[in-house]
């Protein structure tokens, strides 16, 4: 049932709990019982909400890092990774197989942020061997969503056989 | 001038459904729950085949039967989920599982024989079989038995004169389905009648806890029995108008030949968007039938707690609450419903008169929209209820 109810908020983590007892036929008890046990085991880490930034007047710039690191004995990639992913800046790391080791994602006000973040504080970094850094220039879909605009209107006739 | 109509047509009378349309499409800001479409756009891999067959330049006819690859991905499925075992002359490729009905009661039916048409029901089985000269005789089922049809319906509606029998499960309006043990009566009934059947499986792969059984399936019910299915509900492809039959050969022969007279082929692009859809599209039907279980849930318990009486529909997109206790008819509540709180339903008697105090409601929408009609339908009926 856990993965039923996650399933469900995978993409609406806004659906009231009571709703939530209704489609997956459990009570509304059971189902804030198993929510607060699946945020208890941080199996749910955060209910965030997907923003389309380029349609504000908010400035944002994000960039994809390739780092390579020298893992460290004993440790693995663990201990570095957490050292990157601490900073504020940092919107996601990912361990990676293939050409390099972790992909970091950074978020910043402007170029000239994201640029210094990686000069002085990711790439100074002893266990760092080397950063490519890429702009985003334009997201689409984020989380499974569009995030550019799409023409969802039903057109579907109003009553039909 | 003489009377340039055709007596037969000029009798048939248009669809409950249309004229309720009519009213809905004047009334400006209404919401609906009045559709028998998917709410879900085709995914995205079937719209990609059948762009890239226009790509090629596919744009031809295809053979009068459909094509080969596609009837062959047919014969598949229906081993894969219904365990029947045809071959490419039992299968012709119609468009959408309406031709299908349509061609089987012209293959099948003479002047005078009778056929029997379980309803509320989906509209065009009767006047079809007006068409097709033979004469419709509808069984009422009823509330009680959760709308399926029973043995003792069956035996109490043949006559010497009945010669098919239309079984439409998972129904529309109904949301019934009939389960294996329900259909081996039914089955008896028609092998020891010596009857026929024509069952529409448009909604096989809407069924919710329940597995769906094709009656043709059954002892002896093969060689008796035109299966009819699609591809508009399991794999949202209603505007693309493709469905198919499955059947005995010398009566797949009949209709090819009343079909190749009639339309030539079904739209080619959808041929080949279909061979995806049955090659790749599983997950996607299992995530549609996932989506709408879930609705369906909300969708009962919020109308039981609204008080309206519903049994549980396994199958389909729709329930069919009844209103009895309100001192409405179906007619009346779906007018009054729509001018109070702008909600459009459909009343059950769009269905056949036994859809008397019934409404279909359709879950093929967003929970947001589901939501926010069954607040209107709340107010509503807490505001008739003591009338």
């Amino acid at each position: 049932m856990r993965e039923q109810i996650l399933k469900t908020i995978d993409k609406n983590s806004k659906i009231e709990e009571a709703d939530l007892a209704k489609m997956l036929g459990m009570t509304e008890a059971a189902v804030h019982e198993e929510i607060k046990r699946l945020e208890a085991e941080h199996v749910i880490c955060g209910y965030p909400t997907l923003i389309n930034w380029d349609a504000t007047n908010e400035e944002r710039v994000t960039a994809l890092i390739e780092v390579k690191v020298t893992p460290q004995r004993g440790q693995g990639f663990d201990k570095i990774a957490e050292r990157i992913y601490r900073y504020d800046e940092v919107e996601s790391v990912y361990l990676m197989s293939g050409g390099f080791d972790l992909t970091v994602i950074i978020e910043g006000k402007s170029m000239r942020e994201v640029a210094s973040f990686v000069s002085q504080k990711l790439a100074p970094m002893e266990a760092v061997l080397s950063t490519g850094t890429h702009f985003v220039l334009k997201k689409y879909k984020e989380h499974g969503l569009p995030l550019v605009s799409v023409d969802d209107a039903d057109e579907r006739m109003l009553v039909t056989p | 001038m003489r009377n340039p109509l055709n007596t037969k047509v000029q009798e048939i009378k248009p669809s409950g459904i249309r004229k309720f349309f009519d009213i809905v499409s004047e009334m400006k800001d209404a919401i609906s729950l009045g559709v028998g479409e998917p709410d879900f756009e085709t995914p995205w891999h079937i719209r990609e085949e059948g762009i890239y067959s226009l790509e090629k330049g596919r744009t031809v006819y295809t053979s009068n039967s459909g094509l080969k690859e596609l009837r062959e991905e047919i014969c598949h499925y229906l081993k894969r989920r219904c365990n029947l075992e045809y071959q490419l002359k039992n299968v012709l490729v119609t468009i959408g599982g309406s031709e299908a009905i349509d061609m089987a009661l012209r293959a099948m039916v003479d002047e005078g024989d009778e056929v029997l048409v379980p309803e509320p029901c989906y509209v065009s089985y009767v006047p079809c079989v007006k068409l097709a000269d033979g004469v419709p005789v509808t069984i009422e089922l009823k509330a009680e038995n959760d709308f399926r049809l029973t043995k003792e319906e069956l035996l109490a509606a043949i006559t010497d004169k009945t010669k098919v029998l239309i079984m439409p499960f998972p129904n529309n309006p109904t949301g019934a389905i009939m389960e294996e043990k329900d259909l081996r009566e039914i089955a008896e009934v028609v092998v020891e009648k010596d009857l026929f059947v024509i069952s529409d499986e448009i909604y096989s792969e809407l069924t919710y806890g329940r597995t769906h059984v094709s009656i043709a399936s059954m002892p002896g019910m093969k060689e008796r029995t035109i299966v009819i299915n699609g591809f508009s509900k399991s794999y949202a492809m209603t505007g693309w108008r493709l469905g198919y039959a499955a059947g005995p050969e010398e009566i797949i022969q009949q209709m090819t030949k009343i079909h190749q007279f009639a339309i030539m082929c079904a739209p080619t692009t959808s041929q080949y968007a279909a061979v995806e859809a049955l090659r790749n599209g599983d997950a996607d039907v299992e995530n549609m039938r996932d989506a709408y279980d879930k609705r369906r849930r909300f969708l009962v318990a919020r109308l039981r707690e609204i008080g309206l009486d519903c049994f549980e529909p396994y199958g389909a997109f729709y329930v069919f609450p009844c209103i009895k206790g309100l001192g409405m008819t179906s007619d009346e509540f779906a007018t009054k419903l729509l001018e109070e709180e702008k909600l459009a339903v459909v009343p059950g008697t769009a269905f056949g008169d036994c859809g008397e105090g019934f409404l279909r409601i359709s879950y093929a929408y967003s929970l947001e929209r589901l939501k926010e009609a069954l607040e209107r339908m709340e107010r509503f009926v807490a505001r008739h209820k003591n009338n």
